[in-house]
């Protein structure tokens, strides 16, 4: 085992994603106190010319191939863990995201090595420890590695971007790129088509949950969005339910917003939620649990039912 | 198309959680089916429908709701389910894929299908950790699939609304985030001819052990007055504060 830090470099588009210089920023912590260095590997389409970019790290390992498409999660997966496996860092990091759980969650059991996720916090001290958040948010949990190495899914906004952007020496060293015999094949990739309203150019969005419960209480909401002037928005479950269109989608697979003011009726703010909303300037939250996580971001709240609180905001702005 | 689907029962996300120690305090917590086993089911079943074949559903005895979650799954079209063990502590996610490894070994399935993640799962997502231990290929954060020719087209979903399409052979593993369609309600009435079909059948199992290598040792509750300043009295005072900050905030 040696004392570095390996990071999976996730790209998408000819882009290095926010998710991996948050990886760089905690890697560097981390390689500060094992007393390792932080190696970055970039894997796929324009692997080469990414490596430019990832100044936060001390090494970069490139491989370069066009024959995994714009991400494999069996190639991306298999050729990641083979790094692993040669290198066997203390500490593996990978980004809990979409691709990140392909990767990591691979990498660990062809590794043998423990994975632990939800990550917002991670240590390499004596034992390489953890703080997680489980249970949508509700819960935040410190977890103890039994063995000397693993990998870490880390939730988005565990560490700041801006501090995986520079910091390391960028050596780059370019590895073999033969790809694995592979069972799942790249077909192609869909960039969403736009909506009737683009929700990260609002000022004010309205954003609906689970608490709504039925479709036929969206046109409540929506009244409440129109007298404010605001859009509606929304939690996945509502788009997965059909209710709201795709673009109206807050969150780690919807879109990033940052309105002056949000307002979070019936959301319980899961993190797949929040990673999507958190930076807006204002925050407010209706929920009836006093308990949910969405009230840990929220400027301010209010613990009650929504279905009260709508028609009483409606008809002030109304009137 | 013959496809195994995993359920999962999960502590109900709208009670209120308590600890004990450096666990929640399951003495009274009521348990639910994980919402993305549900979008697996319905997948399976759409999948089973487009192609014939069955779909057989599994899940470990953990809750006392896990018989009731498979009825309502055999109700809702799942040709047989399988419990396995009763009355079981919780495992890890390690644990429980070791389990459901040597569970579906013999079954000969084309497709495992079970939910993206679950919220408890803080050492990997199960059907990641199965692939592994069938050896399968997999992919995870589906959102749709087509049956081929001895394979399956996936649609995986990235961020922002970006997904991708992979062709996967067959036998494969599969996360699935959302089916195709929302998932389907059953009749009370359906789910009670379930409960006398004969169809779930109890599979005896000892205690699986927690296979992780990861041990917790401290949970605790975000701390309360952390956060947001809480407004206090009726709606009518939330409406009141509420267009105040608005106006605040110069949107109004
Ligand atoms: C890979 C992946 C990606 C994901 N991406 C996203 C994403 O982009 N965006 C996203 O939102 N989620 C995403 N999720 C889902 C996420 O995990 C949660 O399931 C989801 O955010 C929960 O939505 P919710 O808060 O509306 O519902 P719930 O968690 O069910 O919360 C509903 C809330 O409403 C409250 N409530 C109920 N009735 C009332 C009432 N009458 N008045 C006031 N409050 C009430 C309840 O107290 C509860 O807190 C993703 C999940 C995965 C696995
Ligand atoms: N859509 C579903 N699919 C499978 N099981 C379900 C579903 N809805 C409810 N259940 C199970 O049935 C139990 C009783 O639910 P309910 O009838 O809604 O009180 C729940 O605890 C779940 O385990």
């Amino acid at each position: 085992m040696s004392n570095d830090v390996l990071v999976f470099v996730e790209h998408l588009n000819g882009e290095v994603t926010d998710a991996t210089y948050e990886l760089l920023a905690t890697a560097r912590k981390l390689a500060g106190q094992t007393g390792g260095s932080v190696t970055a590997a970039v894997i796929g389409t324009g692997a080469a010319s990414l490596a430019g970019g990832l100044g936060g790290a001390d090494q970069i390992l490139v491989a370069d191939t066009d024959a995994l498409g714009a991400f494999n999660p069996q190639g991306h997966a298999e050729m990641f863990a083979s790094l692993v496996t040669s290198r066997q860092p203390r500490v593996t990091l990978v980004p809990y995201t979409s691709v990140g759980m392909d990767v990591g969650n691979h990498v660990a059991a062809a590794t043998s090595q423990p994975l632990v996720s939800y990550c917002l916090k991670v240590d390499a001290g004596d034992a390489l420890t953890a703080t997680c958040q489980l249970y949508s948010g509700k819960v935040e949990a410190d977890v103890r590695v039994d063995g000397d190495t693993a990998v870490f899914a880390m939730l988005a906004g565990a560490a700041p971007a801006d501090g995986g952007r520079s910091g390391g020496a960028g050596a780059v060293e370019t590895i073999d790129a033969t790809v694995p015999d592979l069972a799942v094949s790249f077909v192609g990739i869909a960039e969403p088509e736009a909506g009737d309203v683009d929700i990260t150019a609002e000022d004010i969005l309205v954003a609906i949950g689970r608490g709504i419960e039925s479709e036929d209480n969206i046109e409540e909401a929506q009244e409440l969005a129109d007298a404010l002037g605001a859009a509606l928005a929304a939690s996945r479950p509502i788009i997965d339910q059909g209710w709201l269109p795709k673009t109206r989608q807050v969150g780690k697979s919807g879109l990033a917003v940052k309105p002056k003011v949000y307002l979070a009726l019936g959301i319980s703010g899961a993190p797949e939620h929040l990673e999507g909303m958190r930076d807006s300037s204002v925050i407010i939250a209706v929920n009836s649990d006093p308990q949910a996580p969405i009230f840990g971001v929220a400027h301010y709240g209010w613990a009650g039912d929504l279905f009260d609180f709508i028609p009483e905001l409606t008809d002030r702005l109304e009137g | 198309m013959n496809i195994a689907v995993l359920l999962r029962a999960v502590p109900d996300p709208v009670e209120e959680l308590e600890l004990d120690g450096a666990d929640l305090d399951r003495d009274f917590l009521g348990y639910v089916l994980n919402e993305f086993d549900d979008h697996a089911l319905e997948e399976g079943l759409l999948l089973k429908e487009e192609t014939g074949g069955s779909v057989t559903v599994y899940a470990l005895g953990m809750a006392d709701e896990v018989e009731q979650m498979l009825h309502t799954a055999i109700a809702k079209g799942a040709d047989a389910g399988k419990k396995l063990g009763d009355d079981l502590d919780p495992v890890d996610a390690h644990g429980q894929a070791a389990v459901f490894v040597e569970a579906l070994g013999e079954g000969n399935y084309d497709l495992v299908l079970s939910g993206v993640q679950a919220s408890d799962e803080i050492d990997g997502q199960v059907a990641m950790l199965v692939a592994a231990g069938l050896g399968l290929p997999h992919v995870s954060v589906v959102v749709g699939t087509t049956p081929g020719d001895g394979s399956v087209r996936v649609t995986k979903e990235y961020w922002a609304g970006i997904t991708a399409d992979y062709d996967v052979a067959l036998p494969a593993v599969l996360g699935i985030q959302t089916a195709r369609e929302a998932p389907r309600y059953v009749a009370v009435a359906r789910i009670r001819q379930a409960q006398e079909s004969g169809a779930l059948e109890d599979v005896d199992i000892d205690q699986p052990d927690n296979m992780s290598g990861v041990t917790i040792t401290d949970m605790r509750l975000p701390d309360e007055g952390e956060g947001a300043e809480m407004i206090e009295g009726d709606e009518e005072a939330a409406a009141d504060k509420v267009l105040e900050l608005l106006q605040a905030a110069g949107v109004r």
